[in-house]
């Protein structure tokens, strides 16, 4: 392991493979939440928090207990399990311990139990049989993508409510253009620094 | 309300993603070829009646407090059994899905009807909810592939159409957004409802994130 392929890894997840708009992983909250800023920016802390720790937990869940056990055809049921309790958890954790951290997140953690992208970085750890340090990398850099990606379309979408547009695509229509655009622009990054 | 009217339901007058929009991430990931769309479509259906039965059928012993953990716990069950035989039958089917397959799982629709319908109905109600409402979620997801299909690389369901120049930005991700946009629009024409509501509300948590009282986050 070196320090180039680190850095690969990361800014592979972070735009070239961008979570959102490369690959519709976590659309719901994506659409839901950004029609403010401070709704995104919110969101994005929570969703950076929560992945890390998710994407350990279920890391270490898979590789000690699952892979020794033989249970690995258990591993949908127990990493949503995982990932719902530990939530809990957080939040109860949060509200006794960090007022103040828990009065800006606290919200948007129920919204994150299902929220595909948290499930889907666990499976993608697994599946690209990562250890454990490419793991932080990547969960990290996903978030970020994730975090840079809802930013900037949400400071788009503040715009877009007072643009005179035809009737027939004002409201979501418009918004999923929009993200075609955006997804476009991500596009032009492919091949970055020779990444795919 | 009949049983016709509930399969209709979910079909046109809630269409989960053309009226709710919810469950976007597998019909934008999964729709880049009609075939893998039909799959997923049928996929998610699947799951969707089997947790419906399920949850109806023991929706008097579950006691309200811990209902979501057991819903998801049921899904889950059922996801990974469509996982498996489908890794089993269909390998390549299973592989054009990828993660998207296990991650049927949190597909916003499943839960919902679980909560919103299935633990409020009797066995057959709740059978022809999920069955219409997956068949709606299919039948959006098979136009879309179809859609991008035919303009980003000139064939339908794999046969080759002649006499046209495909245009790739189709099959490529900004495809997907662009013909979902023009989906809603058309249906938005068509029935004449604008969609100002964000997708959360429709969600299943959308009680617990939008406490009463509250209108927005």
């Amino acid at each position: 392991m070196n320090i180039t392929e680190l850095v690969g890894i990361f800014f592979s997840a972070l735009i070239i493979n961008n979570i959102i708009l490369m690959r519709f992983i976590g659309l719901c909250s994506f659409f839901g939440v950004s029609d403010k800023m401070e709704n995104s920016f919110g969101m994005s802390g929570a969703v950076i928090f929560v992945m890390v720790l998710a994407s350990s937990v279920t890391w270490l869940v898979y590789h000690y207990l699952l892979l020794p056990l033989g249970l690995v055809f258990l591993r949908t049921l127990i990493f949503i399990l995982v990932i719902a309790s530990l939530v809990q958890l957080v939040e109860l954790f949060m509200k006794k311990y960090l007022i103040a951290l828990y009065r800006a997140l606290g919200i948007y953690l129920p919204l994150i139990t299902t929220n595909c992208a948290i499930l889907a970085v666990a499976f993608l750890n697994i599946d690209y049989n990562y250890n454990f340090v490419q793991m932080l990398v990547y969960t990290v850099g996903v978030a970020g993508g994730y975090s840079l990606a809802i930013i900037l379309f949400s400071s788009l979408r503040e715009r877009l409510k007072l643009a005179p547009v035809p009737d027939f695509i004002r409201g979501y229509p418009l918004v999923f253009f929009t993200a075609a655009l955006m997804s476009l622009a991500f596009m032009g990054f492919s091949g970055l620094f020779g990444l795919h | 309300m009949s049983l016709i009217k509930i399969l209709l339901n979910g079909i046109f007058t809630e269409n989960p993603i053309l009226m709710l929009m919810i469950g976007l991430c597998p019909t934008l990931a999964c729709s880049g070829d009609a075939g893998s769309a039909l799959g997923m479509g049928l996929a998610a259906t699947f799951v969707l009646v089997c947790s419906n039965l399920l949850v109806s059928m023991i929706r008097r012993i579950v006691p309200s407090e811990i209902r979501i953990p057991v819903f998801i716990v049921i899904i889950a069950t059922f996801v990974t059994i469509t996982d498996y035989t489908m890794q089993a039958y269909f390998p390549q089917l299973a592989t054009s899905l990828g993660v998207f397959l296990p991650l049927i799982v949190v597909n916003c629709i499943i839960l919902a009807r679980a909560e919103a319908f299935a633990y409020r109905n009797n066995l057959i109600r709740s059978f022809f909810d999920g069955l219409g409402m997956g068949l709606g979620f299919t039948l959006a997801i098979v136009l879309l592939g179809i859609m991008r299909e035919t303009i980003g690389a000139g064939t339908i369901f794999g046969y080759p159409l002649n006499h046209f120049e495909p245009a790739a930005i189709m099959i490529l991700p900004p495809g997907a957004f662009i013909g979902i946009g023009i989906l809603i629009s058309i249906w938005q024409i068509i029935t004449k409802k604008k969609k100002e509501v964000s997708p959360c509300h429709n969600c299943a948590l959308a009680k617990i994130c939008y406490p009463e009282g509250k209108g927005e986050l």
